[in-house]
């Protein structure tokens, strides 16, 4: 560990844990508490990553959790970066991104390429010919990018955290710990959250010659500490902010969806280097990069340095530099009229030359442009551009630059926070601010240490006083006194070498002047076609910089140029902690677990779980169920029907309410009777179908489809609303259990079980009864969704199981059998019954479904009806008929959505298909073009292959098409 | 300078339901803008047909139909589509039609 500093007071590391770690094969040791670059910086290593595009060698830059630079796999993970990666034992990594290893990268002959790559380029080179773009995405996916997934990790889940506070604090730095302790002595819950692994922010590395402020830390940590309701955690980013102050807290074990009242973004800011050069070399880096070095980590950031100034900040990272033990050649200060600050002299104290009014031409690089061997400065002129004549040569490895900052709000953009570009301290700062979103500190524009406080303090009572906790005055926001923190335009070269803006990107000057040019003058649109800020630190070190070309090439304001939009994540997560656990809710009939003992393939009809058919040994599933179905037709069976919807609708307006809601007639339906309901929308389609059954004169009992009542009782609630109608509406559908018997010997399996007398004339077809069935109370309707005689038995779910066994037991004797969804669907397919969305969309009206009978006649309203009657006026587009396939036909037969052919055009499609059927020929549902709705007509389908198979238009039902057999 | 309102994140909000008090978004259903059927023998085509497919998308403060899933509560919402505000939520009431 070569480049390691003495022990130093508030250093992160820990000297009695040494730590082993291998990067790119090679050993290394650091000390626990360092990361990755700062253990590699400490042992001399330089060279720690390779660009994106040019694979150019890259060091550290920023320190701040948005160096692109370092950025290594494991084998498992990939894309983490070395600035916020601490070392642990047996950490072994890879730099990502490169062929054949960091050292001798062989892609680093991309830079050669560079001239014919301008930006753009693989937009306008690569889209023709079409056939050949897989191949260049092949190749570019192997030349450009990050790190290599690894398909066969193991899936790990990582938990899930809800938290709730009054007040979030975004960073735990002099503004973000003052506002905590301001709103929690009004009493309020605080949470402090910080993205670093330890409080302090700036104050933490920017204090190394000022001992002092690191008194002033400690004071307001302990006063944190002191506070019960102050809740501290590092190593958590606030990822995103979304409605009501809705926040995602990241940190490495998991995500937390914190609740907060108020949000307070105390972020500090970004420093921004300045364009010049070859700035990407090993070796260029921030000030506060060098700042974060020394004394986090202590470690020497170079031996030699120049010092790129516009700010007072970079006067303060020459001292610690100096203080450090590094050779400070000089300090190069872009403005005419430098530092006025009594820091000079203490610069001048410590023999280090300033040029001021001078700028960094362009660094000249090391061997194989590994480090930095010197700095070429020369003066600027009045206009703001390098005088070329004025070079001088500086010997150096290091250039550290300290010229402005930008506002770490990502997170107050998306609470909603406008900004607005301030002359006075050359950023952007908050102008309106939405009820309680508060920001504070640097990212408020407020510098000086004190303010800093007392900004934070001035928020945290504003949050307390937006919560009702304080009624008392607020103080007045801070204006920044003194030059600007950041220099306007850092960007002041004109070096034939690359002047990067963007280093994720690898983007430099002249391609934004290109793409300028080329039209995209726009902030969007530029970002779009050059790709700055689109890399992984999303534009932290570049998006400001390029909004001051963009200005400046437009000759326009910074605020009439604008910026990107700010969107979540704040820095990448984990998709991980992101997936959910893939939770669906599941319902079962309460006969669910005698399905499964009789081996039925269960399926999913929305979220209910049903028997699709059941097992038999040695049968294919098409056997099974065509057996199942012939059982119903022949002899008797039964299905599980608990999942159909069941409304209760009672009350004095009962009548009125379903001739509102159904398209038929129900004033006249006498007591005991069941009569089918069809519902349209307002706009006369087709949404629900369902059987409505009088049980009294004020009390109807309906049932709907399995996956529509949800929708259909919301429905219903509404319209009673509107109407102002005295119903009460009842979901009962989970709380019974239903089954239909069907088949000829269905009345005499029953007849043993039930109270209900069954003989026709007691009981005919379309009736409705109340009685017992195996002892227990049920309501029995004869309906012919199956087109046999039969019974659908509701009882309450607790009995659903007893009386399904019972009715099994009893039809024992008779061979009955159980039968499945697939087999219903076949038999009521013979029957020429609809299936709503399966046989109906989202346009179909009763007409086009061939239903018109089911609405009455002269009826002055029901939901629909207005719409219905000018649909009437209209000619129809489709018609639903039914299609009969010839029995001899041996290959392969339409799928449902198969589209029907006339004269090369659609002219129809296949809405249901039975393959086999006890008819004996194939048969189907299927919507055709009005003008070949006339039985008899010849169609053809086009199927999977391409072939026609023919069918003829027929009547339906099908099967017993004069009602004979359910009567 | 450009201020996008429209890319702000309409999810995760919480809406104050009249029976059940503040509860977040995924609790409800959203039942679009409240809005008066026209007396269907009296109006033309035009005008229920303008009833059943237009809807007003300008700027402003909505009154719209939510319903709280859990309770199956429906009840108007006034809402600014600028901002994403709820601004008042209340049990819907009905005069009685006269047929």
């Amino acid at each position: 560990m070569s480049k390691r500093l003495p022990p130093r007071d508030g250093e992160w590391i820990d000297r009695d844990q040494p730590v082993q770690f291998q990067f790119e094969g090679k050993s290394y040791e650091g000390f626990s508490g360092d990361m990755l670059s700062s253990a590699l910086w400490a042992n001399g290593v330089r060279l720690l990553g390779r660009s994106f595009k040019y694979h150019r060698p890259r060091g550290i830059y920023s320190l701040a959790n948005h160096d692109v630079n370092l950025m290594v796999e494991d084998g498992s993970r990939t894309n983490m970066r070395g600035d916020m990666l601490p070392i642990e034992p047996g950490l072994n990594v890879r730099s990502v991104n490169t062929s054949g290893g960091l050292e001798s990268d062989r892609l680093r002959i991309m830079e050669w390429f560079s001239k014919f790559l301008p930006v753009g380029f693989y937009y306008k080179a690569f889209h023709t010919p079409r056939r050949l773009f897989p191949f260049y995405e092949n190749q570019m996916r192997k030349v450009a990018g990050l790190g290599k997934i690894n398909a066969a990790n193991e899936l790990t889940v990582s938990p899930k955290d809800y938290a709730f506070c009054d007040v979030l604090v975004v960073g735990a730095g002099l503004s973000g710990l003052a506002a905590a302790i301001s709103a929690a002595e009004q009493g309020l819950q605080v949470l402090l959250v910080d993205e670093q692994p330890r409080p302090g922010g700036s104050l933490a590395w920017g204090c190394a010659s000022e001992p002092e402020s690191g008194q002033l830390l400690e004071g307001l940590l302990e006063q944190v500490d002191g506070l019960d309701n102050v809740q501290l955690r590092c190593g958590t980013q606030a990822a995103g902010c979304y409605g009501d102050h809705w926040v995602a807290l990241v940190d490495d074990q998991r995500l937390t969806k914190l609740r907060a009242r108020s949000i307070v973004i105390a972020a500090g800011c970004f420093e921004q280097p300045a364009v010049f050069g070859n700035n990407d070399l090993p070796g260029v880096m921030l000030g506060s990069a060098a700042q974060r070095l020394i004394q986090l980590y202590a470690v020497k950031p170079c031996d030699r340095a120049v010092v790129l100034a516009a700010n007072s900040d970079a006067y303060h990272a020459a001292l610690d530099l100096h203080e450090a033990g590094v050779d400070v050649a000089a300090i190069v200060d872009l403005r005419p009229e430098g530092e006025s600050a009594e820091i000079v002299q203490r610069i001048a104290d410590a023999g280090i030359p300033i040029h001021n009014g001078h700028t960094i031409y362009e660094a000249v690089p090391g061997s194989g442009k590994k480090s930095v061997r010197q700095a070429v400065i020369c003066r600027v002129d009045d206009q703001g551009i390098s005088e070329t004549g004025s070079k001088n040569h500086i010997d150096c490895d290091g250039i550290v630059m300290s010229v402005g900052w930008a506002p770490n709000v990502g997170l107050a953009y998306q609470a909603g926070v406008r900004f607005r570009y301030d002359n006075n301290v050359e950023q952007f700062l908050p102008a309106k601010l939405p009820a309680g979103v508060f920001v504070t500190g640097r990212a408020n524009g407020v510098f000086d240490l004190e303010a800093r406080i007392d900004d934070g303090y001035r928020v945290g009572l504003a949050a307390a006083a937006h919560l009702g906790k304080y009624d008392d005055e607020i103080p007045e926001p801070i204006v920044h006194d003194g030059p600007p923190p950041s220099h306007s335009f850092p960007i002041l070269t004109r070096s034939k070498k690359k002047n990067f803006v963007d280093l994720d990107e690898d983007l430099h000057l002249a391609d934004f002047a290109n793409a300028h040019q080329e039209g995209y003058d726009n902030i969007e649109l530029m970002k779009r076609f050059t790709t700055v800020g689109m890399g992984p630190s999303q534009g932290k070190l570049s998006n400001m910089n390029a909004v001051r070309i963009l200005a400046k090439l437009n000759g326009a304001s910074i605020d009439d140029t604008g910026t990107t939009t700010s969107r979540p994540f704040y820095q990448p997560v984990p998709l991980q902690h992101l997936a959910g656990r893939r939770f669906h809710p599941r319902r079962r009939t309460p006969i669910n677990n005698w399905h499964v003992q009789a081996d039925a393939e269960m399926v999913y009809a929305g979220a209910w779980l049903r028997p699709e058919f059941y097992r038999v040994d040695g049968k294919s599933r098409d056997e099974c169920l065509f057996a199942e179905a012939a059982s119903v037709r022949a002899n008797v069976g039964m299905i599980d029907v608990g999942t159909l919807g069941k409304i209760q609708v009672n009350g004095p307006d009962a009548v009125r309410f379903l001739e509102h809601i159904y398209t038929g007639r129900f004033k006249k339906q006498a007591v005991g009777r069941v009569r089918y309901g069809l519902a349209c929308d307002e706009t006369g389609v087709i949404i629900e179908d369902g059987v409505v059954a009088r049980i009294a004169d004020d009390r109807f009992y309906v049932t709907a489809t399995s996956s529509g009542v949800a929708a259909f009782y919301r429905d219903l609630q509404r319209w009673a609303m509107i109407f102002a109608m005295d119903v009460t509406l009842v979901n009962v559908t989970g709380q019974l259990a239903a089954m239909n018997i069907a088949g000829p010997k269905s009345r005499d399996v029953l007849r043993e079980l039930t109270s209900v007398e069954l003989e026709p004339e007691a009981f005919p077809y379309l009736g409705v009864r109340e009685g017992t069935v195996a002892d227990v109370p049920a309501v029995l309707m004869r309906v012919g969704f199956v087109g046999e005689l039969g019974y659908e038995i509701h009882v309450p779910a607790s009995q659903g199981l007893h009386v399904w066994n019972a009715v099994m037991q009893a039809g024992e004797s008779v061979g009955i059998q159980p039968f499945g969804v697939e087999a219903q669907r076949l038999l009521r397919l013979e029957k020429g019954h609809l299936i709503v969305s399966q046989d109906t969309d989202a346009l179909t009206n009763p007409y086009e479904a061939d239903v018109a009978w089911a609405i009455g006649k002269n009826k002055p309203f029901f939901v629909g009806a207005r719409s219905l009657q000018i649909a009437w006026q209209k000619e129809l587009t489709r018609q639903l008929v039914g299609l009969k396939f010839d029995a001899k036909n041996r290959g392969p037969l339409p799928e449902e959505c198969h589209l029907i052919i006339a004269e090369g055009q659609m002219v129809g499609r296949i809405t249901s298909i039975a393959k086999r059927s006890t008819l004996g020929h194939p048969i189907a549902m299927a919507f055709v073009r009005p003008d070949l709705a006339e039985p008899g007509t010849r169609i053809h389908v086009r199927v999977d292959d391409g072939n026609m198979v023919p069918a003829h238009v027929t009547t339906m039902p099908f099967y017993d098409p004069d009602n004979t057999r359910q009567e | 300078m450009r201020q996008d309102n429209f890319e702000r994140n309409k999810q995760m909000k919480i809406i104050d339901c009249p029976i059940n008090g503040p509860r977040p978004l995924q609790e409800f259903h959203y039942g679009g803008e409240v809005r008066d059927m026209p007396d269907t023998a009296t109006s033309t085509d035009e005008g229920w047909a303008d009833y059943i497919f237009n809807r007003n998308g300008e700027p402003g403060i909505k009154r719209e139909w939510w319903y709280h899933i859990a309770s199956g509560t429906w009840f108007i919402a006034e809402r600014d589509n600028c901002t994403d505000k709820f601004l008042r939520t209340y049990l819907y009431t009905a005069e009685r039609r006269d047929e």
